[in-house]
């Protein structure tokens, strides 16, 4: 479904702030892979969203959706294929528009927009039972601003938004990172619930070890913008916190990234 | 007394120049409040859409073509502006300004078209020669020739065609692009078409008020647009700060802005009375858009009740 190969990217090259943030990412998703992504601050996993969601142009590489080079798609044309929940609850929605003009927008994501209703009352409707499955009192509330909402329904509300036209691809940046851990934990278990029942395949980025064991059906670690650690299937079932950072330590060849890799 | 028998006897006027100035406002409004943007380009397009305007009038074309042409005029220099900012990748504020100023060339040399001269700074404009579609010389009048009727009917129309335009899908596309730019891409939103159309849009606007205005006042000069940003400003800023919290309807904020500009020709129609002359008008519009952009922004930094923090005394 996804293919990412030997891409590269170099922040501020040739200056004293150069990062090289990514350095040759290969990487094959299958149809239906749920992959959780770790790493410390700074190893890569950010870029690696980015890059793939079309932020910024990558410096070379290629990457395939479904067997379309999306290399130099523009951000805006990427966006039919892939669904995305950001770490920042402000990122993903407008706050000046309403609930549902927001879910509105989404509906329309990959296909032209032209002079027809910005939203209709069927899709009103339509809404009002989709908000109820998410059971956070929003149903009652369309005609809200999105800015009056709490952070943990934003990211609800986006993920909503991400899955309300099935993408080929999910990605997700830390998007319980902001939360508290009970909200965070329920929107959690909402992404669960999301990304099985419309069996998407799904890039997930998470600072919490046990989150990203308990989550999807591949972990990938990554380290000084490569993929160090790549575990699956059976492995990856019974992966425990510990075997996880003595597998990071083999890779990068180093005991003190625990730390940094727990806090970060 | 006579002051204020002086005064009521001004309030058409300044009602007719707050209507003509509030379909500026209008444009000024999409660009700044919807698109985020402060667009720098109407000072020179309010003049452009009053040159075409008046050329067109001069030149014998239909009132209402020339009026047309005027708006299609505006919505070109809007699109230059967007152009560079988008595809030159020049800051918003300077391509509006870059804009501006090659307007003034091109609007001294609109003006002299079929005059025989290279530019010409103004094309005067006459009711009884030419056909007019207002005139402030009726402005007193009881009857169609009044110049309020039609700005009346006019804003009203603008105001509805832009409540359905901003109600499309299309139009949404415009307010998230405003609203937050990188949700609208990840929702597949082209921000950077979006960001033209709304400069495209708005300056038609602005150019459409220049082409009504230079035949209410008879003439179409080429510094008639000076500061009309910050007039257009002051419009929109006066009708938020008044009727922001009463007025939640799009509609109704577009008509804010109209209300604004009224009311802002009101105050200066009682403060020329007072005696000021029309030359220190731009500081008083200065003036008056930095302390309505100030009260915002004091209010919420000094006269807050500072919430107490519960968690700092555990911690």
């Amino acid at each position: 479904m996804l293919e990412l190969r030997e891409v590269r990217k170099t922040f501020n090259p040739g200056t004293i702030n150069e990062k090289r943030a990514l350095q040759g990412v290969s990487l094959t998703l299958a149809d239906g892979d749920f992959v959780t992504v770790i790493g410390g601050n700074g190893a890569g996993k950010s870029t690696l969203l980015n890059a793939v969601a079309g932020v910024w142009p990558v410096d070379s590489g290629t990457i395939t959706i479904d067997g379309i080079d999306v290399t130099r798609l523009p951000e805006h044309k990427r966006a039919q294929y892939i669904g995305r929940v950001f770490q920042d609850p402000m990122m993903g929605t407008a706050a000046t528009m309403q609930i549902e003009e927001n879910l509105a927008l989404a509906a329309r994501r990959g296909r032209s927009r032209g002079l027809k209703a910005g939203i209709t009352a069927k899709e009103r409707s339509e809404y009002r039972e989709l908000l109820r499955i998410l059971d956070l009192g929003l149903e009652d509330r369309l005609t809200a601003k999105v800015g009056l909402l709490s952070g943990g329904q934003r990211q609800a509300l986006t993920l909503l938004m991400a899955s309300l036209v099935k993408p080929k691809l999910l990605l997700l940046d830390e998007h319980t990172a902001a939360l508290d851990p009970k909200t965070a934990a329920k929107v959690l278990d909402a992404t669960e619930k999301i990304v099985q029942r419309d069996n998407l395949t799904t890039l997930m980025i998470t600072h919490n070890m046990r989150d990203a064991i308990a989550h999807g059906n591949r972990l990938i670690m990554m380290y000084e913008g490569r993929v160090a650690v790549d575990v699956s299937g059976e492995e990856k079932k019974n992966l425990t916190v510990e075997q996880l950072l003595s597998l990071f330590s083999q890779a990068s060849g180093s005991d003190e990234a625990d730390d940094k890799l727990l806090l970060g | 007394m006579d002051f204020l028998l002086s005064f009521f006897n001004s309030l058409p006027g300044a009602l007719g120049q707050g209507l003509a100035w509030g379909v500026m406002a209008i444009g000024v409004y999409i660009t700044y409040r919807i698109l985020d943007v402060a667009d720098l380009t109407v000072d020179g397009s309010l003049a452009t859409g009053g040159a075409v305007a008046a050329l067109g009038i001069t030149l014998g074309l239909n009132p209402w073509v020339a009026l047309l042409l005027a708006v299609i005029s505006g919505m070109l220099a809007g699109l230059v502006t967007g152009l560079l900012h988008t595809a030159c990748g020049i800051p918003a504020i300077l391509s509006g300004i870059l804009t501006q100023l090659a307007l003034y060339s091109i609007n001294l040399r609109i003006m002299a078209i079929g005059s025989g001269a290279s530019t010409k700074a103004t094309l005067a404009l006459s009711v009884d020669k030419q056909s007019l579609l207002l005139s402030s010389r009726y402005i007193r009048e009881v009857s169609f020739r009044n110049p309020l009727l039609l700005l009346l009917v006019l804003t009203a129309a603008v105001i509805a065609v832009l409540y359905w335009f901003f109600g499309t899908e299309l139009g949404c596309s415009l307010r998230a692009t405003g609203a937050n730019p990188s949700m609208a891409r990840a929702q597949g939103i082209n921000t950077n078409f979006a960001k033209v159309l709304g400069l495209v849009v708005s300056n038609g606007l602005v150019a459409l008020s220049g082409g009504l205005l230079a035949q209410y006042q008879g003439s179409a000069t080429v510094d008639m647009g000076r500061g009309a940003i910050v007039i257009g400003l002051a419009a929109v800023i006066i009708g938020e700060v008044l009727l922001g919290k009463v007025f939640i309807n799009f509609a109704l904020k577009l008509l804010s802005a109209i209300i604004g500009a009224i009311i802002y020709y009101v105050v200066i129609t009682l403060v020329l009375r007072l005696g000021l002359e029309s030359t220190d008008l731009k500081l008083l519009t200065a003036l008056v858009v930095a302390v309505f952009l100030t009260i915002p922004y004091w209010k919420g930094r000094y006269f807050t009740k500072t919430v107490r923090k519960e968690g700092v005394r555990n911690a």
